[in-house]
């Protein structure tokens, strides 16, 4: 039925060794996944805070432009996106001819773009919501202890939302580290690109997306388990009372 | 003229794509609702199968568990088949992508209706049952009309997500929207204006959804006040 042993051989393959090479030596599979969901995520919420903050601005026309770039980026699919970028820029020949073209060839930049610029919208409206939660007492005590607008909003508004967005946060990483998945769709070989490549090598279906299916359970097991940690450390004040 | 005659074959795309997707949806209702139910039977082992159905579908991307199934399934069933002698039958792959979508979104489901049935008071259906009903007559005469209110939300959102996700299934051989992108892509040389209109497509698709939903969130929670601050 299911060939393991089989399983076992391509294993290496999966945490990026070739045939004959040692594993983790090349930045494929789990480790091109890790790199693509780490470096997009990172980037992502880099933009995510400062465009929350615009999101809830009073100003018609910043919140506004901030709403249709959510309203795109979460009512259209990743793949879309990731084509658009991939695919799509070739179309024009001033991106073809600018200096920015050797890394827009390339797939690895494309799939960082898109999922960053897919993950920060979703972000940003988790953040967005969150400063609209802020309770009242904080800002009408922040304001009578003289604050400045800005440095409210870096001591109290974006800490506490922050840490008040650790749950839907949570939710949004493990979307996004599932959604790295369609980088194997545009020749990348993450953990779905090499399972394709094993299976159109081997024509075994099981043995390879079975392999890939328990890589991404179990980071899905781990980054739970990490949020969980986190809120506990940076949520104590809201868990329910244990007495 | 607009990617050279390429738009109708691209909206018929849309046109299956949003067939797969609402098919899809029907099978993830089914699965969704069987699937809440074992998850509060009183019986241990069905509770135990719901739980992994739900955790382990949601732990691994709906790409891979396409590919899983639509080449899983299809090796399956021509191996039975040769082994009994018998042709192997052509697996349609509408009929493929609805089921693996359905399968998918079905766990995302169980815990949608899980939520909903639990926010009803218990004791409403314990009076259904004082009063001689049967449990299919109390599910639906007590259970499903309230159940809807507190599940809209989260079916919503269910929806939005699982119609993003059929734009993968052109993967398993599925001529929809972005199959014929692909094509038109390669013929037209204008990838950007292929791409940007599917995804223009989708926009509408999950703007007049979210527009249907949020006024049947509001038809559904009539009479309910909200708490305001």
């Amino acid at each position: 039925m299911i060939d393991v042993q089989f399983m076992l051989d391509k294993l290496p393959a999966f945490l990026g060794g070739g045939d004959g090479q040692p594993v983790f030596s090349v930045t494929d599979g789990l480790v091109l996944t890790l790199e693509l969901l780490g470096i997009s995520l990172f980037f992502g919420l880099c933009l995510a805070v400062p465009l929350g903050l615009m999101r809830v601005s009073r100003n018609r026309f910043v919140s506004g432009a901030v709403w249709l770039y959510t309203y795109v980026f979460r009512g259209t699919p990743l793949l879309v996106q990731l084509f658009i970028i991939y695919y799509g820029l070739s179309q024009f020949e001033a991106v073809r001819e600018s200096w920015a073209w050797a890394y827009l060839r390339e797939a690895y930049v494309c799939a960082i773009i898109a999922f960053t610029l897919n993950t920060a919208a979703y972000t940003t409206e988790i953040i967005a919501g969150q400063i609209r939660n802020t309770h009242w007492g904080e800002i009408e005590a922040a304001k009578a202890m003289g604050m400045s607008k800005g440095l409210m909003m870096r001591r109290i508004v974006v800490p506490s939302a922050l840490r008040r967005a650790l749950p839907a946060y949570s939710n949004e990483v493990v979307m996004m580290m599932q959604s790295t998945s369609v980088a194997g769709l545009v020749t990348l070989a993450d953990l779905t690109g090499v399972a394709r490549r094993v299976f159109s090598d081997s024509y075994l279906p099981f043995e390879p997306f079975l392999t890939a299916a328990a890589f991404y359970l179990a980071l899905t097991f781990l980054f739970v388990w990490l949020f969980k940690l986190a809120e506990r450390r940076w949520l104590a004040y809201l868990a329910p009372r244990k007495h | 003229m607009l990617l050279q005659g390429y738009l109708p074959s691209i909206l018929e795309g849309a046109v299956l794509t949003l067939k797969v997707a609402g098919a899809s949806l029907m099978v993830s209702v089914v699965l969704g609702l069987v699937g809440a139910a074992f998850k509060m039977a009183p019986s241990k082992p069905l509770v135990l199968l719901a739980e992994l159905y739900s955790t382990v579908v949601r732990g691994v991307p709906d790409l891979v568990w396409m590919l899983l199934l639509f080449f899983g399934v299809q090796m399956l069933i021509n191996e039975a088949c040769a082994s009994l002698g018998w042709p192997a039958p052509e697996i349609d792959s509408f009929f493929a992508g609805v089921m693996t979508i359905g399968f998918i979104f079905g766990a995302y489901m169980t815990e949608t209706f899980r939520g909903a049935i639990m926010a009803i008071p218990k004791g409403q259906m314990e009076a259904g049952r004082a009063y001689g009903m049967g449990p299919l007559r109390v599910f639906f005469r007590i259970t499903a009309p309230q159940m809807v209110r507190f599940a809209l939300p989260s079916f919503s959102n269910n929806w939005l997500v699982l119609v993003k996700s059929t734009a993968l299934v052109s993967v398993i051989g599925l001529n929809d929207v972005m199959y014929r992108a692909d094509t038109a892509k390669s013929i037209t040389q204008e990838p950007f204006t292929v791409y940007a209109v599917v995804g223009a497509i989708f926009l509408a698709i999950t703007t007049v959804s979210d527009l249907l939903l949020k006024w049947l969130e509001k038809r559904y929670s009539l009479g309910v006040r909200e708490s305001e601050l």
